[in-house]
């Protein structure tokens, strides 16, 4: 297997994992909406409450700049990354 | 000097913030001295605008690259900040705060969907169209499959999709100047549009980009500001964000107590429209996983698919800049999305708490007609009460409010001083006009490259390029102003069409161009016209009566839309030949950060 297809299969298996994380956070818990929201959570708000106002809109950007930092490991494994002059 | 400028963008910006701060306590002091309020309002407008058109004037260029991509050095944090405002548009700082008010959870699907479309953005799209080097969305279409057919279907998308969502801003823009001008909607539309013009006119993106972050700063102090102010002074915490759980509950016990009485039919046509009265819990689970679920997905996908947001990361300096740069964007708009459930509690709780001193239910009729605020509000035709029940005294069902009262109207009923009324719209003007120039420059810039350049005259010298991009750009701008002075829809109606348009029609072609390399042009049409017009079909049948089915209505129609295109374009490729080898070693180069992009700096 070429350098590149490995690449891309890393970056393929970062971009699953991302997305599954994403999935849980803005589709999955929504499943539970009633159920979650007689649950105290962070903060004393109730958690489905306080997934919609704060959780999962926090853990969005936790989660983007989290997947920038491995895609860029993965690129400077396979000697991708970019010159810093370019 | 060019390279200057982008080293000392923290000096430049910081003591831009500081000036503006410096002009916040300048009209407070005015105030003091006995300024009017109109005055403040007028001085808060004239100001912030006049220094976008300075910016504007400043950022001047005759330069194909830095028209279209601001010259690729954006740096990451400034376009996150530009990306925000560009993203925040009158929609999310006037109207958001008023629909989580009304509607709770149902309504805060949107939230989710707005801010974790982000993830999509900058796994699947962003940095492949960065390396790919792109101008504008269709450009990167109609190289990636070839063809005039491709890229002029991809304009005819992002032009619906944008257009829908333009004229809704600039109906923004022109609803907060005449409040704040005084000057009747139909002349303030074209007094909102000539402010929105002289930002990207001169300087096109990189105009529009230095403007953005100038309006991004004015818009987060504008909204931040009276949600920690207010929460102070009401003594439910110094930092909302944290410490309002106490308020949720008794929000909660309130509608308890109160119950929520339906009104009779009749007594609601008495009801000035567009105002609506609290009918829902603000805390509970009102809406089933699915219509929530939906909602958030079209939103979410639509997000991926919108071309003023994705043209912002073809400015950041390399691919790895335009990654980071999808977090810092998520993590400023967070900053607005987050406080917008506390505004609406902290909005909700005064006016409904019968033991606050700003509470209005349970008082007399009579005692809430003398309010001034409420008069002032009650004349702008955002609030309204009647004593339906004839006891004279106000119930929770006889207090009525538009939705954009909810940010405009706050500040004064918790007793704050105008000057924040002022900034508050001076926040909303940044916000519409931000977001509309985004808009109508990514419709300008995709007719003017990629239909007059690339597929009428691929010969057209840059200076004449120039010259027909900006005509569009005014253009396109009139025929908003025209369509938004005829006030059609709300403003938040139209803001999610928009979505639902561009991801009937964009968001597959986009994705499975970078992902999926056995994808060819025939398939990427068929994707880009059956999405677009079953999604538009789905819309129509809908609105004249139809049933729809799965529970997808008039809000999530690009769910249907999305998913004709998904199955159109792979049947439609797998049914024609594979993409040339040419065009497969291309998306083999996009796919590695490293390398010359695919198109050349100036194309």
């Amino acid at each position: 297997m070429s350098k590149q297809e490995q690449h891309w299969e890393k970056t393929r298996g970062l971009l699953m994992i991302t997305l599954a994380i994403w999935f849980v956070f803005s589709i999955g818990i929504f499943l539970f909406g009633a159920e979650m929201n007689e649950v105290t959570g962070p903060f004393g708000y109730p958690w489905t409450y306080w997934f919609t106002c704060q959780g999962s809109l926090g853990i969005f950007v936790i989660l983007i700049f989290w997947f920038a930092n491995r895609q860029e490991k993965i690129d400077e494994e396979f000697g991708f990354s970019e010159r810093e002059d370019d | 000097m060019k390279g200057n400028f982008i080293d000392n963008l923290p000096k430049v910006y910081g003591i831009y913030t500081g000036g503006f701060l410096g002009f916040i306590i300048i009209m407070s002091i005015c105030e003091q001295m006995g300024m009017t309020a109109k005055t403040i309002g007028i001085c808060f407008v004239a100001f912030t605008v006049a220094i976008y058109a300075i910016i504007g004037y400043l950022s001047r260029t005759a330069q194909a690259d830095a028209y279209y991509v601001a010259g690729r050095q954006v740096p990451t944090v400034f376009n996150g900040m530009a990306t925000a405002a560009d993203w925040m548009s009158g929609a999310s700082f006037v109207a958001m705060a008023g629909g989580i008010y009304f509607k709770g959870y149902g309504y805060m699907a949107l939230l989710v969907g707005w801010t974790g479309g982000y993830v999509l953005v900058a796994s699947l799209l962003a940095p492949y169209l960065r390396k790919f080097g792109c101008y504008t969305v269709p450009d990167f279409i109609g190289t990636r499959y070839g063809g005039n057919l491709s890229r002029f279907l991809a304009v005819v998308v992002l032009t619906v999709a944008s257009f829908t969502y333009v004229t809704a801003q600039i109906n923004a823009t022109g609803t907060i100047a005449s409040v704040a001008l005084d000057i009747p909607f139909q002349y303030a539309v074209y007094v909102g549009l000539v402010s929105i013009l002289l930002c990207s006119m001169l300087g096109g993106m990189r105009g529009v980009t230095w403007t953005q972050v100038a309006q991004y700063i004015v818009l987060i102090i504008a909204y931040l500001l009276p949600v920690f102010w207010i929460s102070n002074k009401m003594g439910a915490g110094f930092f909302p964000h944290f410490m309002l759980a106490d308020e949720v509950a008794r929000i909660g016990e309130l509608e308890q107590q109160f119950g929520f009485v339906k009104n009779a039919a009749a007594d609601l046509k008495t009801v000035p429209k567009g105002l609506a009265g609290i009918t829902k819990a603000h805390s509970a689970v009102n809406a089933t996983p699915w219509a929530f679920i939906s909602l958030a997905l079209a939103m979410m996908m639509g997000t991926a698919s919108l071309p003023h947001v994705m043209m912002r990361y073809f400015t950041t300096p390399s691919v790895k800049a335009a990654r980071k740069s999808v977090g810092w964007s998520l993590f400023f708009i967070f900053l607005l999305y987050s406080s917008a459930p506390m505004l609406a509690t902290l909005s909700k709780l005064s006016l409904i708490d019968p033991t606050l001193s700003t509470g209005i239910i349970g008082k007399s009729i009579a005692e809430v007609q003398a309010i001034d605020w409420y008069q002032n509000w009650n004349q702008a035709n955002l609030m309204f009460v009647s004593d339906f029940n004839g006891n004279g005294t106000l119930e929770l069902n006889e207090f009525f409010m538009g939705g954009k009262a909810v940010v405009l109207a706050t500040p004064e009923i918790a007793g704050l001083p105008y000057v924040i009324s002022g900034l508050v719209a001076a926040g909303g003007m940044a916000a519409a006009m931000s977001t509309a120039d985004g808009l109508i420059l990514a419709i300008a810039n995709a007719i003017s490259h990629d239909v007059y350049y690339k597929i009428i005259d691929p010969k057209a010298e840059t200076a004449k390029r120039l010259v027909v991009a900006r005509v569009l750009l005014v253009v396109i701008g009139f025929a908003g102003a025209t369509i938004a002075a005829l006030e059609i829809q709300g403003i938040l109606g139209s803001v999610i069409w928009a979505f639902d348009f561009a991801m009937s029609g964009l968001f597959f072609p986009l994705v499975l161009g970078v992902w999926w390399k056995r994808a060819n042009k025939e398939g990427a049409c068929a994707g880009m016209a059956l999405g677009l017009l079953s999604g538009l079909g789905y819309l129509i049948w809908v609105r004249n009566g139809g049933s729809g089915f799965l529970g997808i209505t008039q809000l999530t129609f690009g769910i249907f839309g999305s998913a004709v295109s998904l199955v159109a374009m792979v049947v439609v490729s797998l049914i024609t030949s594979e993409p040339s080898a040419a065009t497969q070693r291309m998306v083999d180069e996009v796919r590695v950060p490293s390398g010359k992009s695919i198109l050349g700096k100036q194309h």
